[in-house]
């Protein structure tokens, strides 16, 4: 399956990827190849058979006991923050 | 009555639906161990799983999945025994993430009702599409720095529940009625404390608007309004624009607006025009959440009475009217009060002084009930004192504000001020002789017919004993004394 460059091109935007012309067309390409290759997924029967949602068929979601057992760790949860300021991360304003 | 609009071309009818988004009251967060209360010092009640950071594992907190089968079934929904996770993708910088964990094929609660009454007293069935659990996002101040926004990730990841409505709603007022019966359902279920000051709940509003017998036309959604007048001026306003777009011969594009109360409009989002783009897709970190309905059907046993069923019981326990009744049972913690002092008391009395000089002394101090300096014994006990004859209803309203004043029991009040109700009649018929003979004009114009004078020799005998005199016992001794 060929995707075509107005999907491309929309898809980037919504990942945030910035991509010039060229790289759009080889971005566009890569991903038609791998859209094909996941299309021979069709060639299966799967009529009548449930869709999957978990890797297990056999193990419950694991639920906790709601009780405050994280936080208070500013330092870590900001330790990666390009442009801190105190206590706060912080990005260019957004305004509406 | 239908509510509608007037335009160049003629009457419109608004069409609303509501997406009411209700923090859920747990001690912790949907996915993560940190806390979740109100006012932390930032970015102090964030886990990694919060912040978003790589590899880390979402576990889902049990009692937020009892929480939302609970509101569901205040709600008269069906509960999804099984429901799914999926992640709803959008960039934006109060979601670390990059995606937010939804619910979005399968909601863990499906249709229910909610009925809301009207000013004219009419009541109306409003029904619930859907409620599902999601993660609430950071919240962003704008008004620290001229160039950046800052971010505060405390409220990343605690549980909201997204509360749909069909588009039932035919104006603005019970677009009103709707909110505030949801906000005391959730308030009387606590699963969430109904704060729109704090945010805790909050409305987004569907509004489209039609010619009668129409289908429905386009709608635009306005996002985030935060009290329950600024969704009625919003609908009012963002109708009205509808009109006018309509009239002039355009058409309403479906996209997300935002309600300027300052400015009295409504705006376009136009940096969300990709918001409806999400790719939702199952969320891999989390297997499908299956409940039993033994779980469910106990959470249902252990239920609280709700605010509909309160309101019939005091009718027909109390013979009130729905009228008091729904006053009292506004709020849980009055409807506790009413029955403490109504029981083994007349309850129409109760009610009766609860939502008059009660509720306008307690107004009069800002206090809420539980705060109140007069207790629930304390009323009762002067409601006693007028029962047996102690103090008449004109004294009782003093005492009261006594009671508000120095939080003195009732009838230590009446010892110390000499409040008792005077039944001796000789001193009652002492002063009835005593205003008759200073004004035998007044009795001759009376005998005559001008019956209301009556009125001014039980005012005169009132005022002569300070307001102590039990005017029954006035009214049968002026009579007698009058007619001879």
């Amino acid at each position: 399956m060929s995707l075509d460059l107005a999907t491309t091109r929309r898809i980037a935007k919504l990942a945030r990827i910035g991509l010039d012309d060229q790289e759009i067309e080889t971005v566009r390409a890569q991903m038609g190849g791998i859209l094909g290759w996941i299309e021979i997924l069709n060639e299966v029967d799967v009529e009548g058979i449930p869709p999957m949602v978990g890797t297990s068929q056999t193990t419950a979601l694991p639920q906790r006991q709601d009780a405050v057992t994280d936080g208070d760790r500013q330092s870590d949860v900001l330790a990666n923050a390009p442009d801190r300021e105190g206590p706060f991360f912080t990005v260019p304003k957004v305004v509406e | 009555m239908t509510y509608t609009l007037e335009g160049s071309t003629g009457t419109w009818e608004i069409v609303v639906g509501l997406e009411v988004h209700a923090q859920v009251i747990s001690q912790s967060k949907l996915f993560s161990g940190a806390s979740t209360l109100f006012g932390g010092e930032p970015n102090t009640q964030v886990s990694l799983i919060d912040a978003g950071f790589p590899g880390m594992l979402p576990v889902i907190n049990h009692e937020c999945v009892a929480q939302a089968i609970r509101t569901g079934l205040g709600l008269k929904a069906h509960i999804n025994l099984e429901s799914h996770f999926d992640r709803k993708n959008y960039f934006y910088a109060d979601l670390p993430q990059g995606y937010q964990i939804s619910q979005f094929t399968h909601p863990i609660v499906g249709s229910g009702v909610v009925e809301i009454e009207l000013s004219d007293g009419s009541t109306r069935q409003i029904g619930v599409t859907r409620l599902h659990l999601e993660q609430d996002a950071g919240k962003l101040l704008h008004d620290q720095d001229p160039k950046r926004s800052f971010v505060d990730l405390n409220r990343a990841g605690v549980a909201l529940m997204e509360i749909v409505s069909e588009p039932d709603i035919r104006s603005p007022e019970e677009a009103g009625a709707y909110l505030r019966k949801m906000r005391q359902i959730l308030r009387y279920l606590g699963t969430c404390d109904g704060n729109m000051d704090e945010g805790s709940m909050r409305a987004d509003v569907n509004v489209s608007v039609r010619k009668a017998g129409e289908p429905f036309r386009t709608r635009c959604e306005i996002k985030n309004v935060n009290s329950i007048r600024f969704v009625t001026q919003a609908i009012e306003i963002e109708a009205m624009r509808q009109i006018e777009v309509w009239e002039s011969g355009g058409s309403v594009d479906q996209e997300t607006r935002l309600f300027d109360p300052g400015r009295g409009e409504t705006r376009s989002l136009r940096s969300k025009e990709d918001a409806h783009d999400y790719r939702y897709f199952p969320d891999p970190d989390l297997l499908p959440l299956v409940v039993e309905q033994s779980w469910v059907d106990e959470l249902k046993a252990c239920l609280p009475e709700l605010p509909d069923e309160k309101r019939a019981r005091f009718q027909t326990e109390y013979g009130i009217t729905a009228y008091d009744s729904g006053v009292l049972v506004a709020e849980q913690s009055m409807a506790d009060f009413y029955e403490s002092v109504a029981k083994g008391r007349d309850g129409k009395m109760t009610a009766a002084w609860m939502t008059g000089d009660f509720f306008a002394a307690l107004n009069r101090t800002g206090k809420a009930i539980e705060e109140s300096p007069v207790g629930a014994d304390k009323l009762g006990g002067m409601l006693d004192l007028i029962t047996d004859g102690t103090i008449n209803g004109k004294i009782a309203k003093e005492v009261l504000e006594t009671m508000f004043e120095t939080g003195e029991a009732p009838l230590e009040i009446v010892e110390r001020k000499g409040l008792r109700q005077v039944t001796d009649t000789g001193a009652i018929e002492a002063a009835a002789d005593e205003i008759i003979a200073a004004n035998q004009d007044k009795v001759e114009q009376y005998l005559g017919g001008k019956d209301k004078l009556f009125g001014f020799f039980v005012g005169q005998v009132m005022k002569a004993t300070q307001g102590k005199a039990n005017p029954a016992i006035v009214n049968d001794i002026l009579k007698k004394k009058i007619h001879g």
